[in-house]
């Protein structure tokens, strides 16, 4: 797993309050649909990725982030 | 003490209403910051504030990078703030026929849409500690209307929906944000009030006064504290009866 990948997964772990560890998150699973997360969580998921890798996510991209994966491919082409 | 350890934002704490409530907070025991206009404004904050651990600071809420400017200079001071006092206002009054663009915008600006400003500024700390007070003060113009004062009213009765749809988004992090409208209050707002206009308003008013500025601070500190826990989207009327909602 790459460093970006394993800080994302933790970042989702913590934020969505997860009772599995980072290395069993699935990519593919989506926060809404699989991990049980509402409106605000999403919200505050993506206040958390800013924080940690020091950028801004400008609204129309914070839509489109809905997967793991999504994410990971987000931090991975703008950071 | 009731506020021991939080630190609470105060906006308009140089005079009236705004600086009773800072002075409340701070002997209910928090750190409190308070903001005026202007450097001066700032320095008699601190002057008042300094011996209970807070300070003043310069704020315009109308302008985003001042309030940029609060929220990165209290993140390396003070800490961010649990408790968000929105109490910085100002009057234009006017008939409607008479009333310019600017009159309008300049109300709905400062009383409102600082508001957005300041709220989404200093929520994103309290969603992280999952605990935050916005305390807006609102007005009882906003629910009874008063000839002259559209603008007023229209800002007001504004933040009262917008208090009810916060309080929506953020109760589930243990965020509530409540209105506190007072009534007629002794302050430089009202000291311009003519004699006759006073008289009539106090026919109105079945405790028969106008109200001090320690009335609405003692209803704010009832909000911030343990006691406002389980209360949220609320307006509390503090006017002597003048309105009964
Ligand atoms: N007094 C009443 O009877 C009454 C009744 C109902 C509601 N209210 C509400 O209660 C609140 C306080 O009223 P008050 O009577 O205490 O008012 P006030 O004595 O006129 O004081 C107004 C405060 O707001 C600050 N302020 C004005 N424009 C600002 C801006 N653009 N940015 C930041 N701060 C600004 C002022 O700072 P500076 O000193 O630096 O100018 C001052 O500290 C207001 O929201 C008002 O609408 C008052």
């Amino acid at each position: 797993m790459s460093d970006i990948e394993n800080k994302v997964k933790e970042i989702v772990v913590e934020q969505l309050d997860l009772d599995v560890s980072a290395s069993e998150l699935n990519n593919s699973a989506s926060f809404v649909d699989d991990l049980g997360a509402d409106s605000l969580d999403t919200v505050e998921l993506v206040m958390a990725l800013e924080e940690e890798f020091e950028c801004e996510i400008p609204e129309e991209d914070a839509e489109k982030i809905t997967t793991v994966q999504q994410a990971i491919d987000y931090v991975t082409a703008n950071v | 003490m009731q506020l021991e350890q939080q630190v609470a934002l105060v906006t308009g704490a140089s005079r009236g209403i705004g600086k009773s409530i800072a002075e409340t907070l701070a002997q209910a025991g928090a750190v409190v910051i308070g903001t005026a206009t202007s450097e001066s404004g700032a320095g008699a904050i601190s002057d008042y504030l300094s011996a209970y651990g807070g300070q003043g600071r310069v704020l315009d809420v109308t302008d985003d990078d001042s309030v940029q400017q609060l929220v990165t200079g209290l993140k390396e001071a003070s800490g961010l703030p649990q408790i968000l006092v929105n109490n910085a206002g100002i009057t234009e009054d006017k008939l409607l026929m008479r009333m310019s663009a600017t009159d309008w915008q300049r109300v709905l600006d400062t009383n409102l849409s600082a508001i957005y400003r300041m709220s989404k500024a200093f929520i994103r700390g309290m969603m992280k500690t999952r605990n935050g007070r916005i305390i807006n003060i609102g007005s009882v113009i906003g629910s009874m209307g008063n000839a002259g004062q559209s603008n007023y009213a229209a800002a007001k009765a504004g933040l009262i929906g917008f208090s009810k749809a916060l309080a929506q988004e953020v109760g589930a992090r243990g965020i509530t944000v409540n209105v506190v409208a007072p009534g007629y209050i002794q302050t430089d707002m009202t000291a311009d009030l003519p004699e006759d206009q006073k008289t009539a308003l106090l026919d109105k008013i079945p405790l028969q006064k106008l109200g001090e500025t320690d009335d609405i601070a003692r209803a704010v500190l009832f909000l911030a504290a343990e006691s406002g826990r389980y209360i949220t989207g609320e307006t509390l009327h503090v006017n002597g009866g003048m309105y009964m909602a």
